[in-house]
């Protein structure tokens, strides 16, 4: 099989990252091969350091092929590139002068049963894709944890033989953003760092660990501090870096508030030393997003990543690591081999994701947002960091309450937005903020 | 009105939801049993959490299929349940196209001809009203569509008046 030149995935970010270049990555596939080719030039020509994403349709992810065809066959626009249901000729079309070594394409697709999607990829000359057996199995399907594990496996092992052409595949763990809002952070971490360990134990070297940014700047920036002390620990062999995503809860409404996130996002990047960052548009709230508006997030990102030159210190310890720890180790008591035994902690609840109803979920955890919007406990279930939570106590849940929690975030962002602009315009005139208008903004695409 | 309490009949499915949420709250007037479910192609469910809370709220009595239903599964449990009313919720923009499969499937089983059944979210992948996806959906045999931007209080009424018809 024949390779079109197309260096790691994993080189790419180091390279940048010794540069000091953080590398923004949007979210972006249609189902159109013409438009998706364009949309990949487009990020390619980004004023940024970029990589390209063929994000993958509903269809594609849940293995239904027939209905990704029989959408094709009737033009109706998917959200997402139907990867099995084209012929590989096209991907490979799609792909063709636009991936190489100094622009690689990750597949990103949510899928809990990926072997046919990474035979596809591996056929359209890829070897960059994401999630994980269990980040991409109980936020995104009804599929029994104990079928997704395997078949990861093997995809993790179809992956690794890529290898042999002489370059390196890559892995990167969905596990930090577990339902995309309301999962406390040392849960996060600990499912990132054991799915780079699975990655591993399936023949796959080069990984990135992710974390969603969530509710609280100084949180978030401890839990990627947690992140990166073990991942050095866990993953010492493997070439690993961290990804952060921009906020992937209910998102701010207004434009402003939603550039103000994501710039926030791109200072917590820079603020922990991550390498890489997902961008969010200012359609996020609303539907999939124009290429236009893809190409101005990365860009917003990359210009906000660029003015912020701090670092940060050592941060406050409010327990998220010892947290991450202790998952951690529980579960790798369980067994030598990390698939069973990400099974069995699902099973006695060792590992428990707020909200989840995926049936494999012990769902007895709950979580809540405290009086300084950071995210906690309110109720453990059976995980084993009691000495580490402390005492919990679990209101009642309410349709309003969790709304309120679920919106905090652009409840702040789109306030922020609407001061700001309070604050500017001329006495007696009302500043407006329409949301985007999809008519036009969809015309535009650029196809 | 046939009553078929969820917890009861909710073990046999893939997802049990029962634990999700909170069982013992204030029950008001309502008392419709009613489906609430995802489509087979999508897997958001902070949705479908808060429509059960709500209706909940209201005092009916929910079976929340979940996640990714396959079409059949779907048809054959709102068979077995006989729901006062089938709710279903899409966001992930393939709403219309598998609204518009779907129905047709439901509408077709004899138990299901005359259910209410109504489906809401975000069911386009370009924004709300850029398309005719709500006057298809309705003629398709939908009996109302809720599209994102319109807001709880439509469902809310329309569930109103059906508790009315129904429960007498
Ligand atoms: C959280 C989230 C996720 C999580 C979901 C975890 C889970 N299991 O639930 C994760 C990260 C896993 C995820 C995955 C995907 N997501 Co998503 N996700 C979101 C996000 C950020 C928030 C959704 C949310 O939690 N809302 C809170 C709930 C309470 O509100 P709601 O969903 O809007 O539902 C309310 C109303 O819509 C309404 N409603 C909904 N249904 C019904 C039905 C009736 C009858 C009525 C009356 C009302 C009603 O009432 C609900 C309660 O208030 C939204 C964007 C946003 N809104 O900010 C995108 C979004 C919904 N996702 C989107 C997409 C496309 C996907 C993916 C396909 C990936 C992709 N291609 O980008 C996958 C799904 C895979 C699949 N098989 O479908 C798109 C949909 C685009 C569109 N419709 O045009 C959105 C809008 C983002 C975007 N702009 O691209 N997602």
């Amino acid at each position: 099989m024949s390779h079109p030149t197309t260096g790691s995935f994993g080189d790419f970010v180091t390279r940048a990252q010794r540069a000091g270049r953080l590398v923004v990555q949007p979210r972006m596939g249609v189902s159109d091969p013409g438009a998706m080719r364009s949309g990949l030039l487009a990020t390619r020509d980004a004023a940024a350091t970029t990589v390209g994403t063929i994000t993958l349709d509903s269809y594609t992810r849940m293995g239904d092929n027939v209905n990704a065809h029989a959408a094709l066959a009737a033009g109706v626009e998917l959200n997402g590139f139907p990867i099995v249901a084209h012929d590989v000729a096209i991907t490979r079309a799609v792909l063709d002068g636009v991936v190489g070594a100094d622009f690689p394409v990750q597949i990103r697709h949510g899928s809990p049963l990926p072997e046919t999607i990474v035979g596809a990829l591996i056929k359209a000359g890829l070897h960059a894709t994401e999630g994980g057996p269990v980040s991409y199995c109980l936020p995104y399907s009804r599929v029994p944890l104990v079928d997704s594990i395997p078949n990861w496996a093997r995809s993790c092992d179809l992956l690794a033989e890529v290898r042999e052409t002489g370059v390196e595949p890559h892995v990167e763990s969905f596990g930090g953003c577990m339902m995309g809002q309301l999962c406390p952070p040392g849960l996060l971490v600990a499912l990132s760092v054991l799915e780079c360990m699975f990655f591993r134990q399936h023949g796959i070297r080069s990984v990135s660990l992710s974390y969603a940014q969530q509710t609280n700047p100084d949180q978030d920036t401890e839990a990627v501090q947690a992140l990166r002390q073990l991942a050095a620990h866990w993953l010492p062999d493997l070439d690993w870096h961290i990804v952060i995503y921009t906020y992937m809860g209910v998102y701010p409404r207004t434009p402003n508030g939603a550039t103000l996130l994501l710039e926030e996002a791109a200072r917590l990047a820079v603020r922990t030393g991550a390498a890489r960052l997902i961008v969010k548009t200012v359609a996020e709230g609303y539907r999939i997003p124009t290429f236009a508006e893809n190409i101005d997030a990365l860009e917003t990102a990359a210009a906000a990543a660029e003015r912020c030159t701090t670092i940060a210190g050592e941060v406050a310890d409010t327990g998220i690591h010892a947290e991450a720890t202790a998952l951690i180790e529980a579960v790798l008591d369980l067994s030598p081999d990390l698939g069973t035994a990400l099974a069995i902690a699902f099973r006695r609840g060792y590992l428990d994701v707020p909200y989840c109803l995926h049936p494999d979920n012990a769902s007895r955890a709950r979580s809540y947002l405290d009086s300084a919007g950071r995210l906690q406990w309110s109720s453990i279930g059976s995980m084993p960091i009691r000495d580490v939570v402390g005492h919990t106590g679990s209101g009642q849940l309410t349709a309003a309450g969790l709304l309120a929690s679920l919106s905090y975030v652009e409840r702040t962002f789109d306030n922020a937005s609407l001061e700001q602009e309070y604050r500017a315009a001329p006495a007696g005139e009302v500043p407006a903020t329409p949301p985007p208008r999809s008519d036009e903004l969809t015309k535009e695409q650029s196809r | 009105m046939v009553c078929i309490r969820a917890t009861e009949a909710s073990t046999l499915l893939g997802m049990d939801h029962a634990a999700a949420v909170a069982a013992d709250r204030a029950v008001s007037a309502g008392d419709l049993s009613v489906v609430v479910t995802s489509v087979s192609s999508d897997s958001h469910t902070w949705n479908l959490v808060v429509l059960q809370l709500v209706l909940e709220e209201l005092g009916h009595r929910v079976h929340n299929l979940g996640a990714c239903v396959p079409d059949e599964l779907m048809v054959s449990e709102c068979a077995r349940l006989r729901p006062d009313l089938i709710v279903i919720s899409s966001v992930n923009g393939h709403g219309r196209h598998d609204g518009l499969r779907l129905i047709g499937k439901v509408r077709g089983h004899p138990e299901l001809a005359l259910t209410p059944v109504v489906i809401g979210g975000k069911l386009g992948i370009a924004g709300p009203g850029s398309d005719r996806s709500r006057a298809q959906l309705r003629s398709a045999g939908f009996d109302a569509v809720f599209e994102d931007g319109s807001g709880l209080t439509a469902f809310q009424s329309f569930v109103g008046q059906l508790t009315a018809s129904v429960v007498r």
